[in-house]
């Protein structure tokens, strides 16, 4: 599949809002470290709704025809993509609700409540991006529940880092972000292996022989009918060689997973350190946006059997 | 009524008639038009409802060139439909075929991710997805005379590879040519239950490629004189 640079960030940055935010949410509830001022939630409110708002406007970047985008809330029964759309929008005057009960000192009921719905609806939204792709049964490397385990582990561990970080800027006692981020952190590495590990293998998939229905011999293709390129090389022909897909493996591990590891080691010791939590922040994301380049990259549509593939 | 097209792979002669008669048509038809880019350039590309790859089967001396139309299969269950989020992909209720409203389509390709056998076109001049209508404004038509109410590429092509007809009616000429020839649809494996039909490619005779007819002892005795003896 073609990576489109639009949803790469959309998918990246709105991950970490909605992680962010829920996060935010737990930290509120349970006062960890000794808990965040009002005014310091609340920053950390905007910054998670200003990544999930960029992420959105992001999103509609890789439309061709963006006139038509607000037709997309009304497939909610049966297409991801509408549910995720619908979520989002529930989602926000939810968690403005509870920005706004924490700023003017509402009623706990009224703060904790709505801000445990937008929690909910964060998670919701997340599974369904991960549920756009997922659904696909076109394309092996995606129709897989490890999919949207991938999408919330990932958009988690980023917001966990940048909420690590909130509570070294606030200087809070930062043990239980720690031990939040590694745990997060961890489970994210643990779940991005398992699926690197099962896409590996091509198991039960669609070959040039159920694809032509010429299943009695080996088939080839000879032409494929084109001169140039169509639409359907230029969205689903990408194709990554696999040296090169394992060394960005290898990176995405080292950058999004393990740096952040160590980042933590480095702000236990320091009891502080906000330049480690910097560099955790920006190693997870970056980690992240190539972990959902590789994604992309990797998926292999069943189209290209008609294009020369054997198998997919 | 279940419309749909049988294509016959023993017959089809790879001519690239029916996408020509398919673009013709569609090109001036309800969405229209069919976009080209750099027609006349180096890399020339442009949207397509129908496309025509080749294949080859198994090898030599027994191989077989296949040639392989491929337009809208009009699935019983078109993920396509399911995935739109706008609802600008529908399928009709009353014949099955699958119609995106141009009015409705946003662009953002999500239809084409769910479609397997690449039925479907991104429009970057109307930034609107296209597809094979099975020229839903000329079937129906009653300006046309009864023989000339179907799809442009079945009229067309020169070999009558393709037909066209209705396969919920066990009698329809379509469904008792799928029955007789063993029809089947492409990637069943998928559960989208293709509505258009592929004919398989008749076994041909294997011509034979030893150059030297083998004998028997006669045979072999006169092979023996005949080096013995120069002329």
């Amino acid at each position: 599949m073609h990576p489109a640079f639009s949803v790469i960030f959309f998918t990246v940055a709105s991950g970490a809002g909605f992680g962010l935010f829920s996060l935010l949410f737990i930290a509120d509830v349970f006062k960890l470290g000794g808990g965040f001022t009002a005014e310091q939630l609340v920053i950390g409110g905007v910054i998670a709704l200003a990544l999930i708002v960029f992420g959105l406007l992001s999103s509609t970047f890789h439309l061709a025809n963006p006139k038509n985008a607000w037709r997309a809330f009304s497939r909610f029964r049966t297409s991801w993509l509408s549910r995720e759309g619908v979520f989002a929008v529930v989602f926000m005057p939810l968690a403005l609700i509870y920005l706004a009960s924490i700023w003017f000192d509402a009623p706990a009921w009224l703060r904790d409540g709505s801000g445990f719905l937008a929690a909910i609806l964060a998670w919701i939204t997340v599974f369904s991006t991960g549920m756009i792709y997922a659904c696909l049964k076109t394309i092996r490397q995606w129709n897989s529940p490890l999919v949207p385990a991938n999408y919330l582990a990932l958009g988690y561990a980023s917001g966990s880092l940048l909420l690590l970080l909130g509570a070294v800027v606030a200087g809070l006692d930062t043990l239980p972000y720690i031990a939040m981020s590694a745990l997060i952190v961890s489970i994210a590495a643990v779940l991005k292996a398992i699926y690197y590990f099962w896409i590996a293998s091509p198991g039960l998939s669609p070959t040039i022989n159920t694809a032509t229905g010429l299943t009695r011999a080996k088939v080839k293709l000879l032409d494929t009918g084109h001169t140039h390129g169509t639409f359907l090389t230029q969205e689903f022909g990408f194709q990554i060689a696999r040296q090169k897909a394992g060394l960005l493996k290898v990176i995405v591990f080292a950058l999004g997973f393990v740096v952040p590891g160590l980042m933590l080691v480095w702000v236990f010791e320091q009891q502080g350190g906000q330049w480690a939590a910097i560099v955790a922040v920006v190693a997870g994301m970056a980690g992240t946006a190539i972990e959902r380049w590789l994604f992309f990259a990797e998926a292999r549509h069943v189209v290209n059997l008609y294009h020369g593939a054997q198998r997919c | 009524m279940r419309l749909g097209l049988v294509i016959d792979l023993d017959v089809c002669v790879g001519c690239h008639a029916c996408a020509i008669a398919c673009k013709e048509w569609n090109a001036s038809g309800t969405i229209g038009p069919l976009s080209d880019y750099d027609p006349y350039g180096a890399e020339p590309s442009g949207v397509w409802f129908n496309r025509i790859r080749h294949y080859e089967m198994d090898e030599y001396p027994n191989n077989k060139t296949i040639n392989f139309p491929m337009s809208c299969m009009h699935c019983e269950d078109a993920d396509c439909v399911t995935v739109c989020p706008t609802g600008a992909s529908y399928k009709r209720p009353e014949d099955g075929i699958v119609l995106i409203d141009q009015d409705k389509c946003m662009g953002c390709n999500y239809c084409s991710w769910a479609c397997p056998y690449g039925a479907r076109e991104l429009d970057r001049s109307s930034g609107t997805m296209k597809k094979c209508t099975l020229c839903v404004d000329r079937i129906y038509d009653q300006n046309l005379p009864v023989e000339e109410r179907q799809p442009s590429c079945v009229l067309t092509c020169p070999a009558h590879a393709r037909m066209f007809g209705d396969f919920d009616d066990p009698d329809s000429a379509v469904s008792r040519t799928v029955r007789e020839r063993s029809g089947y649809g492409l990637m069943p494996e998928l559960n989208y239950n293709p509505t258009n039909q592929y004919l398989p490619p008749r076994s041909k005779p294997v011509i034979p490629v030893e150059s030297k007819p083998k004998g028997g002892l006669k045979e072999s005795i006169k092979q023996f004189a005949n080096k013995l003896v120069r002329r």
